[in-house]
């Protein structure tokens, strides 16, 4: 108990941990540290550039407003298109990185990004199908049930919810779309 | 080139992509040899981190051999077998010149808060990553570097994230003689940053998790004691008495966004996206470190805000320490501790598939069944 100066328990027996484990105390001294100190100016590190060359800005390319320009180097992956790429291109225009704005409509951008490339998959060969994208096969062969059951395990509190929250918005767009067929059949056969 | 997609939280599929190819002068297309899949992945994967755009490969930690390089590259050329720094960074930023890679400010055009990083979303700059056949590479001059002989494929590949960023965290945990080390997590990381707080000269090490499979690993690999927090009703109070009620003097977060042990938190974030992380195991960190004792943050946290016991934090006088690890930075000691036989990275390798079962490699892992610990990728299998 740290009523007392001394520190609780019986002082951990270092001769014993240095032949018990391998490698105890190998770097005891912070200089042997190589993050310490954290800082540490003069590191070589390859660069033979005050500022990096510049990389070519091909396509219009959003950025953080909290940059005063364009990064010498970014990345050119899955440029901004569609609904989705409004919603984030103005997300990074109109909020800086400290708004909740900023961050909560990218996640609203994703949702939308995700929607839009499930249905335009469905007018494509290889529409997205939440099963087998899902990689459930790999269950087969890997002890599914055991390994859920293990005493301990927390988390099957909660991952019965994953298959509902994968498999539930595709099941219940296929309801809204199956009602809305109905609605207009019913629309165009006119009053009975 | 094959590569790993991403279609939606939960969906991913492998699918032809044009190959890389060179857009800056000092750009290095590399061939995956061998890739793996991060627990920070696993945030990806379940649509967490803001700005992860559908058709996005991941993939932060690779080795490879160079193919191709751009016009001012000279450290490295066609044929050299490589091992990437999960960091994309310049070499020459304010913060790189100061040995903070992981913060550099020339790669990230989508946030100025976050560093560059291969395959982990537009909000570390928009790079496709090296869960593929082939990944562009910026900055050759500076991040890669050779794979040494003596140093085997497995190992180098552990080195580009999962147990330097556990060094790290050991380290920035600032551990002295004799304390005692609390780490939360027993994934990669943590069973990383608990063997490295051996190196530090830790007198006791204590992995906390719920996963009895991992527990064990972490007596094996770790030496360490080891807890479930799924068989206490009280976690703080049990850590507490298992350190004399004074707490430990480190406590190393290695669990991140996805913390379990209080179902609403883990809910609110992981399944519904309201907040940038469960925080469970800060929390308990927080309150399982003794006052005046040190908090080492290697978990991966979004930027939405989380539900912290700051009031706590303040008033015990802690200091909290955190950072994306520099791997690169950690490479020339961990080499030096592989080769005098003291640790062996390799070893928290548990699976391995090849590229073409990409979804079912993460929906294991997602799912922590048939003992997973790290899955690698071989995208040549």
């Amino acid at each position: 108990m740290p009523y007392s100066a001394e520190k609780p328990g019986t002082a951990p027996d270092t001769q014993s941990l240095r032949e018990r484990i391998p490698g105890w105390g190998a770097d005891l001294d912070p200089a042997d540290r190589p993050a310490v100190p954290r800082e540490q100016p003069g590191i070589v590190t390859g660069a033979h550039w005050d500022v990096p060359a510049d990389q070519p800005v091909l396509h219009e390319r959003e950025r953080s407003v909290e940059h005063a320009r364009m990064t010498p180097v970014f990345g050119t992956a899955q440029p901004l298109h569609g609904i989705s790429g409004w919603i984030r291109g103005y997300a990074y225009a109109a909020y800086s990185e400290g708004q909740t704005a900023h961050w909560l409509l990218l996640v609203l951008g994703d949702r939308v990004d995700a929607v839009a490339s499930h249905l335009r998959s469905l007018l494509t060969r290889r529409p997205d199908d939440p099963v087998t994208e899902s990689g459930v096969s790999g269950e087969r062969g890997r002890h599914p049930i055991a390994s859920r059951l293990r005493p301990g395990r927390l988390d099957v509190r909660h991952s019965w919810m994953d298959p509902i929250l994968v498999v539930g918005p595709w099941i219940a767009a296929g309801l809204l779309v199956f009602q809305a067929g109905r609605l207009i059949l019913r629309a165009l056969s006119g009053p009975r | 080139m094959k590569a790993m997609t991403y279609r939606g939280p939960y969906k991913l599929r492998l699918a032809e992509k044009p190959d890389p190819v060179i857009e800056h002068e000092n750009d290095a297309i590399v061939r995956v040899e061998l890739a793996a899949i991060c627990g920070s992945d696993l945030h990806l994967y379940h649509g967490m981190m803001p700005d992860t755009r559908v058709g996005h490969t991941f993939g932060h930690e690779f080795i490879g051999t160079v193919e191709q390089i751009g016009s001012s590259v000279q450290n490295v050329k066609p044929g050299d077998r490589v091992m990437v720094p999960f960091n994309i960074y310049c070499g020459s930023c304010y913060f790189c010149a100061r040995g903070l890679f992981s913060n550099c400010h020339n790669v990230n055009p989508n946030a100025t808060a976050i560093g560059g990083i291969y395959g982990y979303s537009h909000s570390t700059g928009g790079y496709d990553g090296g869960q593929a056949e082939r990944v562009r590479v910026p900055f050759a001059d500076v991040g890669p570097s050779i794979i040494p002989d003596d140093i085997s494929a497995e190992d180098a590949l552990m080195l580009t994230d999962a147990f330097s960023t556990g060094y790290f965290g050991a380290q920035l945990a600032d551990i002295a003689e004799g304390d005692t080390a609390i780490v939360f997590g027993a994934g990669p990381v943590g069973l990383a940053a608990a063997r490295s707080c051996w190196l530090m000269g830790a007198g006791r090490v204590i992995v906390v998790d719920h996963l009895e499979y991992r527990l064990r690993k972490a007596e094996e690999f770790a030496f360490a004691e080891t807890i479930n927090f799924g068989q206490a009703s009280d976690m703080v109070r049990v850590l507490k008495k298992a350190t004399g009620d004074l707490g430990a003097d480190v406590v190393i977060d290695a669990v991140g966004a996805e913390a379990d042990g209080h179902v609403t938190q883990h809910v609110t974030a992981a399944k519904f996206k309201l907040q940038g992380g469960s925080p469970v195991a800060l929390n308990w960190a927080i309150d399982s470190v003794r006052k005046g004792g040190t908090i080492s943050v290697m978990g991966a946290y979004g930027p939405l805000f989380s539900a912290i016991k700051f009031g706590d934090a303040m008033n015990k006088g802690l200091t909290i320490r955190t950072n994306q690890a520099p791997v690169k930075r950690q490479w020339p000691r961990l080499m030096e501790h592989i080769r005098a036989g003291y640790i062996s990275p390799r070893e928290l390798i548990t699976h391995r598939f090849p590229l073409s079962e990409i979804g079912e490699a993460y929906h294991v892992f997602s799912s922590k069944l048939d003992g997973i610990v790290k899955p690698v990728i071989v995208p040549g299998a």
